[in-house]
This record gives structure tokens, sequence and C-alpha cells, in this order.
């Protein structure tokens, strides 16, 4: 069992999306959890579908929407307050430094975060980065496993099949309810979260089976690069 | 925000002319463009907090969509696509274009105040 695992993910609605199954299912584990999250997703296009949030009043309603979404899952929240888009531009060195910090006083057996260079966001790249470069510069003895999310349309022809396949079906309820506290975020490619009832129940049993199942790397220090 | 009344935000960015004013623009078609449409291109651009002057400032449209220009002593500052306006805090004006699905694609703003980093 995992002593303690921390998620790292750049956005409000990363956790949600990428691994709320997974975190719910350490929660009934009893395992703690804690969500550093890197910005407020201060420049997110989504508005609300009908628009309720502005260009303004967006990291505001987001960070709401971030608060709600944690205590549903019983998560702890640390928000680490880069600026959205951003962090790719930050020194990498104090980026890696600021999130070892946290890491060092939480000790966690566990840090979940993205797969540098195969998780299509320049934000999720570099703070996966940062986040893999803060483990690698701790005591080897210390350092936590870190489970790395890649879903880029090239990942599984580069880096194969990912090492861990989490089911999370039993769970699904809860990583529905996470979703959409991000009332703002779910419309586009991700508006068929509002309408499950609505949909065909064949329709309806394949979404659900695809967001149903959470896939990451176990990152290998010897052999992967985070650089 | 509220689809863009022609005559009140022309008022609005009337009342900034000859001021020095900070600007918010911005346009997107999002970080997943090409991961979901491999023919598609990820664009985007932003600049926030410029401080200028404009002279002269105008909104001209056809009732669905519309186009700002803001005439400076050195040059332009130019949106198009805008569909929507408020005021915000009481002075900012904030005008934008949404798609149909009510994602931001381009943003104008401007305030007297710096906006917030």
């Amino acid at each position: 069992m995992e002593k303690h695992v921390v998620v790292i993910f750049p956005h409000p609605d990363d956790e949600a999306f990428g691994a709320a199954g997974s975190v719910a299912k350490f929660r009934a584990e009893g395992v703690p959890v804690t969500y550093l999250c890197g910005t407020l997703g201060q420049m997110g296009r989504n508005m609300g579908n009908p628009t309720f949030a502005n260009r303004e009043s967006l990291p505001e309603i987001r960070k709401k929407e971030l608060k709600r979404a944690c205590e549903t899952l019983d998560m702890e929240l640390k928000m680490l307050g880069y600026r959205d888009k951003t962090i790719e531009f930050e020194d990498k060195q104090e980026v890696a430094d600021h999130l070892r910090g946290y890491l060092e006083e939480i000790k966690p057996s566990l840090v979940i975060t993205h797969y540098p260079g195969y998780a299509v966001h320049p934000d999720h790249n570099s703070l996966g980065a940062a986040a893999i470069q803060a483990v690698e510069d701790m005591n080897r003895e210390e350092r936590p496993k870190v489970w790395a999310q890649a879903f880029s349309n090239n990942h599984l022809e580069d880096l194969g099949n990912p090492d861990i396949t989490n089911n999370v079906i039993d769970y699904f309820d809860k990583k529905l309810q996470t979703i959409l506290s991000h009332d703002s975020q779910v419309a586009g490619m991700f508006g068929w979260y509002k309408q499950l009832d609505d949909l065909d129940e064949e329709v309806k049993k394949e979404l659900i089976e695809n967001q149903a199942t959470e896939r990451f790397y176990v990152w290998d220090f010897e052999k992967d690069s985070s650089k | 925000m509220k689809p863009i009344e022609i005559e009140k935000v022309q008022q609005a960015l009337d009342s900034y002319s000859n001021k020095e004013v900070y600007i918010h623009l911005e346009t997107t078609n999002g970080a997943y463009a090409n991961h979901l449409d491999a023919n598609a291109y990820t664009v985007g651009a932003y600049i926030r907090n410029a401080k200028v002057t404009y002279k002269q400032a105008k909104i001209i449209g056809d009732g669905n969509s519309y186009r700002v220009g803001l005439k400076m002593e050195l040059g332009w500052i130019y949106a198009e696509g805008l569909t929507d306006w408020t005021i915000y805090q009481e002075n900012q004006l904030l005008l934008a274009g949404h798609d149909r699905e009510g994602r931001l694609m381009v943003a104008l703003e401007v305030s007297e105040t710096p906006f917030q980093q």
C-alpha cells in the first residue's frame, strides 16, 4: 500500500480527467493524497457553455472549481502559483527546487505527473519534467516512485504499452463528479460528460469504459531522461 | 458577457482615448488543436498589460462579429472576430469573440489600471 501520493499537474481539471479514478481508489484505501496544482488555468479558452466566465473572472472561478474537485476527492490541495502557459519559460531548476521542497516535507511513496514530451500541452511537459527533476535531485533512498501520464498521439509508438493500467470503473461516479466540479471547463471535447444520460446506451458504455481506465508509465531513473 | 452593443462599446472605447491605458490582446485556437486534428495548427498569442495611449478608436461590424482598431502615435492595435462585451469591475472594457461552444477565440481588453498578473 502507498504511504502518501502526490499528484503534480499544471491545471485545475488535469487531476479530474487524468487521475481522479486512481486518486479515489487511493483515498478509499485510506492513502493520503496531495495535489500540487501548478497554475489556475488562467488562459483556458473554455468559458462555460453557455459562457459564464470571462478572461478576467476565470482564475477565481477555476480556483473555486479546483477546491470543489479536491473536496469531492477528499484530496489535500496546494496551489503553486504559476501562470498558465508560462511554466516552460520559468527556470526549470527553480521549479524543480520548488517542487522538491514539497516532496521533502510530504515524503510521498508515489508521485503522479505528466510524461515529459508526451503530454501535448507545453505546461504538462514542462511541469512533468520539473517534477521528475525534483525526484531525481533527492537522495536515491528517499525517492518516491514516479508514474508518468502520456497521451500524445505518438506515445504508444514511442513508449510502448503503459506499465500501470488502473481500471477505475468502481470509482467512475466519483471521477464524473470531480470532472463536473470544473463546470467552466466541461465543454467542447468534454461536453459529453454533461449529457451522459441523453446518450445512446452503447455509446455511453464505450465512453465510460474509455474514461474508466487510467494509464501510467513507471519512470525508470536509470533509463529515462527528463531532459 | 453579452452580445456587442456597438454604440455602447464605441462610447467605452472613446472614454479611454488620449489616456495611458493597459491592453490585453489575445488570440488562441487551443493548446490541443493539432493534437485533435493533425491537419490543424496550434497557434496563439497574447500580450498582457501593454501600456499604450491611443488617439482614435473604432468598432465596426455586421451585427454578429466585430473588428476594433485603435490608432496610436506609432502604430495600431487590431482585433477581429469580437462577439461579446462587458464592463468588468467598473473600469475594464472586455471584448471577446467566442465560438458556438462558448470558447474564447480572441480577446481585446482595455483598462486604466493593470490587469491582474
